[in-house]
């Protein structure tokens, strides 16, 4: 069987990854390889013992490595590949890639590549915050591989950063760890998690700090305290570590190494409608596209993208531009960010998902050939997804832009 | 009784102590951190100088050729990298266009081989991505660049082998010298030993204070802030670009590493505490900037990691060196930036006062033993190229599992987190650890000074 040509490889094992697997099988495509770096499925669900997993695409609820387990069965059953502990180094040539795996380096080429690597937080260093570096400073995913895969944990009183969906869930973590986070603080002036979520620091005594930023970390070795800035008061809170969390970014180191480097907004691969690339033999989907959504958004973009690319297989590699969606501030980012004339008769992508960079009220509007086909006005809030409908004649457009007028 | 403590295992205190291990004495290196490398060792900006730009005849200038030559001469042996960058030192406008021609007849002066006055085509022929700003340049073919850590870790690893001892988490608190030998008081054991080597970098003013010897330098620390970016960043900087360097500093470098990243820094900021060295979010963003106009291919360029560090600048811009017979005591202190390129001509120099003190010669062991040091340079091959290495422990800086294990057990496992970083690359990539720590922290729970996990058990 291993030397048939492989029709599809796909590059991560998390739901967009598995879901783009199934899809292809499903659609009658002989031979789907599936490359996992860690030694089991499931990518960033596997250590979040408290998010849900499972509503979108199974209809009921798993609780972390458990929806690992059954995206690896379903996977099996439907016939892929599965090869963990392979880590993809590198894009080598048109469609290939160059893997490490305890057996050693190979090549494996394919007809078509998708690159399903998801997303990570933002690291300390990234954010470039002030103060000295003792260890104690992670990030919320971090935290949960402690937890989850050694039953340790980095601290007992950390300082919260951030107020995303993943921020209360780190907090529980912490508490049901024997860790009490000493305080949670976000820059903005409001939390960037929904409500009633974002009511449950409060709930369990954590102060809230907002429009708060950490100006500096002090420790040596460890964590000993954090020095916090809200407007021009200065105050110093002890403490013994640092919790950052969210500020997703894409996990799109194989792009930025490439030739096609990522886009300046999502910090991910520039695709078109169908999850394709400049190169038309690569494709991408799930939240290294853009940081990011829940596993089950992931898992239907994976699956969505995982049969357009069983179309493309039978059309053959696409031809012709694909013409950029422009766009300004406060618009950060949006996905997809290209749009090509294409022939498959279903694209994966029937939305434009946009995201603005801060809180702001006004119009969205998006314009093909300067002729506005759409717009809204609303209040639009950070970090939240904005779904606007690819209109046909797009891909057939010579200019297609998203305009923000503030009112 | 040894023959020789050296006190402060930088990279001079491992080099010092490896060319007297090699030479027969008894050696003991003594060090306060918990690791070798704990000062200023640490960051640094890993350039293998010429001294091109050194002040003519100094014994800085004498000793980074020194050191550089023995550098290029044992460094295969060890299996230690080397990549031939070369450098450009860039004038950005018309007066520092007018000291290039200065800088050529010094470097010169200096025996530098290789020195080449380009225009500013010429140098953006050279190393493509620089700004058009440019206005000129000399290139200066014989500035390489190394690995930092490796290297003073592989001197002090032939130091242990041929016999030394290693004292870390050891902090020399007072000396007497009583006419024959010395005896230092530490924070853990008494030493005795017929000389000291003062190498203590940040503090080696305070040791030679300690030590009851005349104080005749001051350290007045300089803070230097780096940037390392993605490993994107290298297909545009191949080279070292330099700045025209002011009459205190090097100036802000763009350089490539050994592990396929580049660095923006370091900055030269004066301050007392030898201890803090902090990272500064708006110089953090200067140095981004300064990287940005210097190439500007690296605008947008994710930042991997940044660091700073305290380099143990004295009063004065040359090396402090004081040989003392009567007390046989060597300071070598002030070594403010050149370090990592002069520490193997400073342990020459070292060796070679020593022998002026005419209380008897060592005899050479007959054989040196020579190793190869893991290859954590992208020059070579890596651990995960080869079968059977566990598994990818850190994906973004390709650690296998079992090199992090032979690290853990090497004849001198890393005494802390910092260490373990600095022998494996283990959590030093673009995700700083999300994926590897808490795995790192089970496989090196019990093994270093503080542990990564805590116990939450019966604590509050």
């Amino acid at each position: 069987m291993s030397l048939r040509e492989i029709d599809v490889l796909i590059i991560g094992g998390g739901p967009a990854g598995v879901a783009a697997a199934l899809a292809l099988r499903q659609q009658g495509v002989a031979r789907v390889v599936l490359l996992e770096r860690e030694a089991e499925l499931g990518g960033a669900t596997r250590h979040c013992s408290h998010s849900p997993f499972g509503m979108l695409e199974y209809h009921r609820v798993f609780i972390g490595s458990a929806y690992g387990r059954r995206l690896a069965a379903d996977a099996q059953q439907a016939g892929v590949e599965i090869r963990t502990q392979h880590s993809v180094v590198r894009f080598d040539g048109d469609a290939a890639v160059l893997v490490s795996s305890p057996h050693g380096v190979e090549t494996l080429s394919a007809r078509r590549i998708i690159t399903a690597t998801g997303a990570r937080e933002t690291p300390r260093s990234a954010r470039l915050i002030s103060g000295e570096r003792p260890i104690g400073v992670i990030t919320t995913a971090t935290l949960q591989a402690y937890v989850a895969f050694h039953g340790l944990m980095p601290f007992r009183r950390p300082l919260i950063v951030g107020s995303e969906l993943v921020s209360m869930s780190a907090i529980l973590t912490c508490l049901s760890h024997g860790a009490r986070p000493v305080a949670l603080i976000e820059a903005q002036s409001h939390a960037i998690a929904r409500a009633p979520l974002c009511w449950l620091p409060r709930l369990l005594g954590i102060p809230v700090h907002r429009q708060t930023t950490l100006v500096d970390i002090q420790g040596r070795d460890r964590v000993e305290a954090v020095t916090l800035q809200t407007g021009t008061v200065l105050r110093q809170l002890a403490c013994d570590g640092v919790l950052l969390t969210g500020q997703f970014i894409p996990e799109a180191a194989l792009f930025l190494n490439a030739p096609c480097g990522v886009q300046q907004g999502s910090a991910g691969p520039l695709i078109d409608q169908d999850g394709r690339l400049a190169n038309p033999l690569h494709f991408a989907a799930g939240n290294v596209l853009r940081g990011i959504e829940t596993g089950g958004r992931a898992f239907r973009e994976g699956r969505a993208v995982g049969r357009a690319v069983a179309q493309d297989l039978r059309y053959g590699p696409a031809q012709g531009q694909a013409i950029p969606v422009a766009h300004a501030a406060p618009i950060k980012l949006v996905v997809p960010g290209a749009v090509r004339n294409s022939p498959l008769e279903q694209p994966a992508f029937t939305t434009f998902q946009l995201r603005v960079s801060h809180r702001v009220r006004g119009v969205i509007s998006l314009h093909l050939d300067g002729v506005s086909v759409w717009q809204k006005q609303a209040q639009w809030l950070p970090e939240r997804r904005i779904l606007v409908p690819i209109p046909a004649q797009a891909s057939t457009a010579q200019t297609i832009e998203f305009r923000f007028r503030e009112t | 009784m040894f023959d020789v403590a050296i006190i402060g295992a930088g990279v001079v205190g491992c080099a010092v102590a490896r060319r007297f291990a090699m030479a027969g004495a008894r050696v003991v290196l003594i060090e306060k951190g918990a690791d070798i490398l704990s000062g200023a060792s640490k960051a640094n900006s890993a350039i293998l100088h010429t001294g091109f730009d050194a002040p003519p005849g100094s014994l800085e200038w004498q000793l980074v050729q020194a050191g550089r030559a023995e550098y290029l001469e044992i460094h295969q042996r060890f299996n230690l990298p080397l990549v031939k960058t070369g450098a450009l030192v860039c004038a950005w406008d018309e007066q520092e266009a007018s000291q290039l021609e200065h800088i050529l007849l010094e470097g010169r002066r200096n025996g530098v081989p290789e020195l080449n006055l380009l225009s500013s085509a010429q140098a953006r022929h050279r190393q493509p991505g620089l700004s058009p700003l440019l206005q000129a340049a000399v290139e200066v073919v014989g500035e390489y660049i190394i690995d930092p850590w490796s290297a003073p870790l592989a001197y002090v690893t032939q130091a242990l082998k041929l016999g030394a001892k290693v004292l870390r988490g050891t902090e020399v608190l007072q000396g007497e010298f009583d006419g024959q030998a010395w005896h230092l008081h530490t924070s853990t054991e008494p030493v005795r030993a017929r000389v000291v080597i003062n190498t203590a970098g940040l503090f080696g003013d305070e040791i030679d204070r300690r030590l009851g010897l005349p104080v005749e330098f001051q350290i007045k620390p300089r803070k230097g802030q780096f940037v390392v970016l993605d490993k994107a960043a290298a297909r545009h900087v191949g080279t070292i670009i330099l700045p025209v360097p002011s009459a205190t500093t090097k100036g802000i470098v763009v350089c490539p590493t050994v592990f396929g990243n580049v660095i923006i820094g370091p900055t030269a900021e004066e301050q007392d505490d030898r201890l803090r060295a902090t990272v500064e979010h708006d110089t953090l963003q200067g140095l981004i900037r300064r990287g940005e106009a210097i190439v500007p291919a690296l605008a947008g360029m994710p930042v991997t990691a940044v660091y700073a560090g305290l380099r143990p600048a004295s009063e004065q811009k040359a090396y402090r060196v004081f040989s003392r017979p009567a007390q046989q005591a060597i300071t070598l202190g002030g070594i403010r930036s050149t370090g990592l390129s002069a520490a193997l001509g400073l342990a020459q120099y070292a060796l070679a006062l020593y022998q002026q003190f005419d209380i008897g010669s060592f005899s050479a062991p007959k054989d040196i033993p020579w190793f190869a040091m893991p290859n954590l340079a992208e020059s070579a091959e890596r651990d995960w190229q080869r079968p059977n290495h566990g598994e990818m422990v850190c994906h973004c800086e390709l650690v296998t599992r079992r090199e992090i294990a032979a690290s853990l057990c090497s004849p001198l496992p890393p005494g802390d987190f910092g260490g373990l970083r600095r022998r494996t690359r283990a959590g030093m990539g673009r995700c700083q650890g999300f994926y590897c720590n808490s795995t790192l922290a089970e496989m090196s729970k019990g093994k270093l000074a503080a542990d990564l996990a805590v116990n939450t058990k019966g604590q509050s």
